[in-house]
Parts: structure tokens; sequence; C-alpha cells
């Protein structure tokens, strides 16, 4: 256990050594040492002046991205469904996906002038594309047998929908999920750059302006952090949610 | 019910000629949100919202607008040169990792923990250590572009028939040569689709450098530009190059999409 475990890490210690010598050896204020960077980091929780940061873009990027998720869902399977829309809609809907979600920043700033709204509606337009796209195509490819079996048996339309189409259809959203949750950190600090007064990227911004670069760092590894346990959490949703599928798979 | 028919038929042929009806009905579908868009906007709903029509027209000027040329070719030569630098780094890297299991093992914790950071949160970062702003761009970019490369070579390179690699083995080829016959080709379908996954990241890391940068010249630039201008023109200069940036997506997408089907014909087959 210890023995993989060494074997697995090693690496780590050697490269932050590395970087610390090399850093002393450098002595330039572009290029801290980590030690600094973790004082820096640590400096900027007691003083809680990171904590009011970190807490506004959490909810921000967790209450969009349920957002974008009940609605791609919802709207992906319903028109997955929907056969005949399917040649009709299919353009408008990669279309949207092509869009790069940071252009759509001008937009917003002009629909809702400052503030939270703006970075919600970022991330939920640029997450839900994703999520639609896999909903949209998990939902159109249910084995009809399966459909076919439940509508002879007289088996209601919401039931159908709870017990057979989505579960046939999770492996395929969860597809898009996972893509969507990186998505949804990239837009939380492309929104918070510019025209914000708080979240992690509005830390960044500050520590760039004032060229206080112990502070960059630590933004970049305070975030590096929150997206391994975000990444992590959904890893562990998706295995629970998922375990009939991939046992399934292995039998 | 026909229409079901139709979709268990594309399922099973993803590559049958497409038939016109189809295709017309792709065109009525945006006809229909065009005028969608159109009478949403007459009757005043969003009055932030430009007419379609007024919108189509100022999408087709911008074609003849040497300033917005000149931006999309900013950005597209970005993208373009920093997905070509992350192919040449990351294919490489993959095909080592995925053919060497130690090193893979080795470096898989500091994989695990560069991987989650977001690339954005680098544009302050790369603006003080890549001077001027287009190679801080480019550097971005190839960073960005390079982990879905990596990790779909690196599956790629896993999936390879141990018995083909093995066979070449037994006839005395080298390390390298078995990486080359052997692991290259059957990865390549999978360091395809790690390509095109990375070309819509190259456009949102470059939009995103340019807007954060402002002075930069690129798409990103003339959004905020357009955007900073007064009244209703602003909005449909915004929503003209909204329009541009995502027929480039789409074509890029579909170019690549095809050419993988194209090029990988064999392998679906």
């Amino acid at each position: 256990m210890i023995k993989t475990l060494v074997k697995r890490l090693w690496l780590i210690p050697v490269v932050l050594v590395g970087w610390e010598l090399a850093a002393m050896a450098v002595a330039s204020p572009y290029f801290p040492a980590p030690s600094r960077i973790m004082v820096r980091l640590y400096e900027m929780f007691a003083a809680e002046e990171a904590i009011g940061h970190v807490w506004p873009s959490l909810a921000r990027v967790v209450g969009a991205w349920c957002v974008a998720v009940l609605v791609g869902v919802l709207l992906g399977v319903a028109l997955g469904r929907t056969r005949w829309l399917a040649d009709y809609i299919d353009p408008l809907v990669e279309f949207g996906r092509a869009v790069p979600p940071p252009a759509m920043l001008p937009v917003f700033l002009v629909l809702f002038s400052m503030g939270t709204e703006v970075q919600v509606a970022t991330i939920i337009f640029g997450v839900i594309w994703p999520i639609l796209l896999n909903s949209i195509d998990g939902a159109r490819h249910v084995e009809r047998m399966q459909i076919e079996t439940a509508t002879v048996f007289g088996i209601p339309a919401h039931l159908r929908v709870l017990r057979i189409i989505l579960p046939a259809a999770s492996p395929k959203i969860f597809a898009g999920l996972r893509l969507s949750v990186s998505l949804a950190l990239i837009l939380m600090v492309v929104s918070e750059l510019k025209g914000s007064t708080e979240g992690i990227g509005y830390l960044l911004s500050l520590a760039s302006n004032n060229a206080d670069m112990p502070a960059l760092w630590a933004g970049v590894v305070m975030l590096g952090v929150l997206g391994f346990v975000l990444n992590s959490l959904f890893l562990m949703g998706e295995r629970r949610v998922l375990a009939w599928h991939h046992n399934r798979r292995r039998s | 019910m026909t229409a079901a028919i139709d979709g268990t038929r594309r399922e099973r042929d993803p590559l049958a000629r497409v038939p016109i009806g189809k295709i017309t009905r792709h065109v009525v579908g945006v006809a229909a949100f065009l005028l969608l868009w159109e009478v949403v906007s007459r009757a005043g709903l969003f009055t932030w919202l430009p007419n379609a029509s007024d919108s189509l027209i100022r999408f087709a000027t911008l074609a003849a607008d040497p300033v917005f040329l000149g931006d999309l070719a900013a950005t597209l030569t970005a993208a373009i040169l920093g997905l070509g630098l992350a192919v040449l780094l990351a294919v490489p890297v993959g095909l080592l990792l995925g053919t060497v299991p130690v090193v893979e093992e080795t470096t898989r914790a500091i994989v695990e923990f560069l991987r989650p950071i977001p690339s954005v949160a680098l544009i302050p970062l790369a603006l003080f250590f890549f001077t001027p702003e287009i190679n801080a761009k480019i550097a971005l970019i190839v960073y960005a572009a390079s982990w879905p490369i990596l990790i779909n070579t690196l599956y790629g390179v896993r999936d390879v028939d141990p018995v083909a690699a093995e066979t070449l083995r037994s006839f005395g080829f080298g390390a390298g040569a078995v990486v080359w016959r052997v692991a290259l080709p059957s990865a390549a379908p999978f360091i395809f689709t790690g390509v095109r996954l990375a070309a819509s990241v190259t456009l949102i890391l470059a939009i995103s450098v340019e807007y954060f940068v402002g002075g930069a010249s690129g798409v990103g630039r003339f959004l905020i530009e357009a955007s900073t201008g007064i009244g209703e023109s602003a909005m449909l200069d915004v929503i003209a190059t909204l329009i541009w940036a995502g027929l480039v997506g789409l074509v890029v997408n579909a170019v690549l999409l095809r050419a993988e089907r194209r090029l990988f014909r064999w392998r679906s087959a």
C-alpha cells in the first residue's frame, strides 16, 4: 500500500524541491518559489481575503451548472423523443454549440449590466450545449423494443420516461455532463476576469494588476484544487448513478 | 412512424448519403427560427434585440470590413498555430506515456493535478511570461489544446492490439518501429478525435485572451469595441460577430468530422 503510494507520488516532492531550488537560483519576481506561493495562499485565507471570493465563485458555478443540467436534460430528452423535430432543430443546436461561449459575454454584459447575473448566464449558456446534445442523442437511441414493450404493457408516459428512457440515455448524458464540469470552471473564471468585483477570477485579475506574482500563482493553485474537488465529486456521483451500467457491461 | 424508421436506419449507417429531404428540413428549421426572431424583435418583446434581417445584413457586410477580417485572421492564425504546436507536443508525449508504463505511472499524479486547472486561469500569468501578447495567446492555446490530444493518444495507444505489436517484435523490429508501424496508426483515429475536441478549445482560449487583454487584435477585441459602442448598432455588431464566430466553429468542426470519417473509414467498416 505505502509502496505503491510512494511509487505513484515520488515525482511530486521532487518537482516541488526542484522548483524551489530553481526559483532560488533565478531569484526572479515572476517565478516565485512554491514555499512563497503557499505562504501567500495562507495569508490570503488567514486575512479572510480569499474566503469572501471563493464562496461567490463556488455558489455561481454550482448553481449555474445545476440549472444547465436540469434544463439541458429535460429539454434534450423531450427533443430527442420527438423524432420528427430532429432534422429541423439539429442545425440550430449544432450552431449554438459552435459559438465560443466567452464571445457571449458582451451580450450578457449589455443584458444584465452587472454582477452575478452576467456570470451565471455565461456559464449556463456555455455548458448547456454538450448536455443538450448528448441528452438528445441518448434519448433518440433508446432501443425501440424496450419502449414498445412498455407501451404494450400500458406503462404510463411519465414512468416510461423515468424508468426506461432516462436510464437508457444516462451513459450518454453523463458523457456530456463530464465535459460540462470543466467547461463550467473555465467560464466561471473568464466571466470574473472582467467587469466583476468578487470571485477567484477577480482575485487573479487584481493580483495581475498589482503585479503580485505569488498571489497570482496562489489563485491558480486555488483553482486547481477547486477543479480537482469538483471533478472528483462528479466522478463519484457518476460511478454511483451508472453502477448498474458498468456492471452490465462487465458481465 | 416513418421518422422512427429513418432514425434507426441512420443509426446503422452514419455514412448513408444525405437525402435531399433532410437538407430541406434543415433549411426550414433555420428559416423558422429566423422568422420567430424577426417577429419577436419587431414586436418589441426585447428592446435590446436587433431584427434578424438587420443582423443578417450586418453579418454580410462584415465580410467586406477590413478591420473585422483582420481581427478574424488574427484569431484564426493564433488558433491554427496553437493547435499545430499542441499536436507536435502532445502526440509524442502521449505515445511515450502510452508505450512506457513506468513513465505513465510516475507522471500520473502530476497530470491529474495539472489537468483540472482551468486553462483561462493561466491568462494573467502567461501575459507576464510571454511577450508580446500574441505569444501568450499561442502558449495558452497550446497548453489547453494539448490535454484532449494527450489523453486521446494515451487511450488510443492502450487500445493497440497486443498481438500485432508482439508479431512485429518477434520479427525483430525495434521499439521505435513498433510505435511507428503499429501504435501510431492504430491510435490515429483516437488522436484525430482529440484534435477535433481541441479545435473548439482553441477558439474559446483565443477569444478569452483577446477579451481579457483588450488591446490585442482578434475577434475578442472586435467584440469589446463593438459592445462598448452606443445604441442599437452596438448590439447589431455583437450579434453579427457572434454569427461569424458560430459559423467558423461550425465549419471547423464539420471539416474535421468529415476528414475523420474519410481518413478512418477502414476502422468503422
